[in-house]
């Protein structure tokens, strides 16, 4: 009885606390709107996708279209992903550890991607590689595809994906300063060795998880990549206009099995966001902020 | 090794951080730049180090020409107020980092390299601690690493800026006389940094005292305490107060009487009459200068009161001992024993 009234009492005491029957209903309606909105709809894509049972789910996924899908997504996030890596460290490390004109300018280029409707950063390549462009027909009389080809893909893919690794560093690379580079250079090393001895290991946990999440958006992109693909099937669909397709044409399980695997990249994506934003917390830069 | 600085000149976007500044350093003393934040000692330390580079002027190490020598060629050791410790190293690895990057033909062997690093480790003594991260050690253990870290490339010239900036009084007492101790044993010309007075009056040999981009005075502990050439170095170093004073018939007048302080050397005219608050005895005599105690408060073995004198509203501060009966309101005569003009 006197600890029950000591811990009431203490619990009022807190000014930030609310009351008891408050922090039930908000943590209710949390779990309810949860429930509703995120694990219905992933429950309902793995009970689609083995709706017609295990054999038909790996048929699905083992058909040509889908081996073909499957395979230029791989191949897209294969090439957009490090070309990002290579961009977003080379922009971070100018951004913060430079002083120069136009470094606001280029912040705000950087997230660009993420204001503008990926359907029209699609466009955009429509209308710069298309058949009434200057560049298309010249790229073509030396049988270069852009548009409705992989090239296409691939720069729509990069576009979107643009800001995540350069977003994640530039915090963290501004906050880490010039200190650790500066004692490198005092002790003798030369610019290569204190890049890849230093500042490579200072952000490399930040690095990881801007790639994480790059990747998962590189292979989820629907609507840039959906404008530039043509969507010809076995040669320029995705997993996730792909997906499309067979859903369109009213074949759900295939549609849902397909969708089944990116539903798993993305489980996969937070379990190891989580565990990075658990593990190396104060190495990022922007833990909670995606 | 000597370092020479000839009239060296940077500017930060037009901003001027040092002005045609020149100062010699003598081989294997360990001199401290000392002054407010904003006075350029920092900038002035990293221009040594050729971390920055001067807009104009020279740097000389020995009969070098060190100017356009990038920071590696220099062959320095810096030493951080944040330390700068590479967090993903152990103390080990940091402290060989600098004999590992070197290029295959001067590199020592990994033995070697280990060796050293362990014997450095053991002069600044934190021997067993050498599987560490830098994140397991408090920050006076951080700053002695970063020091082995510095000395382990052999360097020809150290440099510490604010060294013990970022540590507490305790930590930083110890690791000031530790410092001296160090440098007695290894002989390294030595250039800190230092916002401290008390620090850079107990640890160097010489102090360059600098205010707004520009060396005020530059002297032993002693010779600069004693004799401040300025009124910024006598207000900076030590406490002092500050009066003004008319000199005539060579004596000091205040408030139109005689204080009965004679200045025969001192030129007829208005002047800034400076003391320390120590430096003063109470008299009884009219000839002396007389004011009303408005406040008072302990500072150690003494009793600092602070007077009103005349009716201009100047207030001077002076010791007293601890026991002395005055009180708020209390009249009291004092001289300076000691005392400059400006």
């Amino acid at each position: 009885m006197a600890t029950k009234r000591k811990l009431l009492h203490r619990h009022h005491t807190s000014p930030v606390s609310e009351s008891r029957l408050v922090q039930v209903v908000a943590i209710f309606l949390c779990l309810l709107f949860m429930l509703l909105f995120l694990l219905l709809p992933l429950w309902s894509v793995f009970f689609e996708a083995f709706a017609k049972g295990w054999e038909a789910y790996f048929e699905a996924l083992t058909s040509k279209d889908a081996r073909s899908a499957i395979g230029l997504t791989l191949l897209v996030a294969a090439v957009a992903v490090p070309l990002n890596v290579v961009f977003g460290v080379a922009a971070s490390w100018a951004i913060a550890k430079f002083e120069f004109k136009g470094k606001a300018f280029l912040i705000t280029l950087i997230d660009l991607p993420f204001s503008i409707s990926p359907v029209i950063s699609g466009l955009v390549y429509v209308l710069l590689f298309g058949a009434g462009s200057f560049l298309g027909p010249f790229l073509k009389s030396y049988g270069i595809e852009v548009l409705f080809a992989l090239p296409g893909i691939i720069l729509a893919t990069i576009f979107v994906t643009f800001p995540f690794v350069a977003r994640e560093l530039i915090p963290l690379m501004q906050d880490q300063g010039t200190g650790d580079e500066e004692a490198a250079l005092s002790l003798g090393a030369n610019g290569w060795q204190t890049f890849w001895r230093v500042t490579v290991p200072n952000i490399r946990w930040g690095l990881l998880y801007g790639v994480l999440l790059c990747n998962a958006r590189a292979m989820g992109e629907f609507g840039a990549v959906a404008v530039v693909s043509g969507k010809i099937r076995g040669e320029t669909t995705t997993i996730p206009l792909q997906v499309e397709i067979l859903y369109n044409e009213y074949n759900g399980a295939a549609a849902f099995a397909l969708a089944s695997l990116l539903a798993l990249l993305a489980l996969l994506t937070l379990v190891l966001k989580s565990f990075l934003e658990w593990r190396f917390g104060d190495e990022l830069a922007a833990t909670g902020r995606h | 090794m000597e370092v020479r600085i000839a009239n060296v000149r940077k500017e930060f976007d037009r901003f001027p951080a040092l002005h045609d500044v020149s100062l010699d350093i003598r081989s294997g003393e360990l001199i401290a730049l000392l002054g407010p934040s904003g006075s350029g000692k920092t900038t002035l330390l990293r221009l040594i180090a050729g971390l920055e580079m001067p807009t104009a002027g020279k740097v000389f190490f020995g009969d070098m020409d060190a100017s356009e020598k990038t920071v590696q060629e220099r062959n320095i050791g810096f030493v951080f107020q944040h330390y700068a410790l590479f967090r993903h190293m152990t103390i080990l690895e940091n402290v060989s980092f600098g004999l590992k990057v070197r290029p295959r033909s001067t590199r020592p062997a990994a033995g070697e390299i280990r060796r050293r690093a362990m014997e450095l480790l053991d002069l600044v003594q934190l021997s067993g601690l050498e599987k560490r991260y830098p994140n397991q050690l408090s920050g006076g253990q951080r700053q002695r690493v970063a020091l082995a870290r510095a000395l382990a490339i052999e360097p020809g010239v150290l440099l510490l800026d604010e060294p013990f900036g970022a540590l507490d009084a305790q930590v930083r007492r110890e690791l000031r006389k530790w410092l001296r101790e160090m440098h007695d044993r290894t002989g390294h010309t030595t250039v800190f940094v230092t916002h401290d007075q008390e620090e850079a009056l107990e640890l160097s040999d010489r102090l360059c005292v600098m205010s707004q981009g520009k060396i005020e005075q530059v002297g032993s502990p002693d010779t600069v305490y004693d004799s401040p050439t300025s009124p910024f170095v006598f207000g900076f170093i030590g406490e002092s107060s500050e009066l003004p004073v008319t000199v005539e018939n060579g004596e000091l007048w205040s408030g139109g009487r005689a204080i009965g302080v004679p200045a025969p050397d001192s030129k007829t005219g208005e002047a800034r009459l400076f003391f320390r608050p120590h430096d003063v005895e109470l008299v009884e005599q009219d000839a002396s200068l007389a004011g009303v105690v408005t406040s008072s408060r302990r500072v150690g073995g003494t009793r600092r009161v602070e007077l009103e004198i005349g009716g201009g509203g100047n207030k001077v501060e002076i010791d007293l001992p601890f026991d002395h009966p005055a009180g708020e309101k209390t009249r009291l005569a004092f001289r300076p024993k000691r005392w400059r003009l400006f």
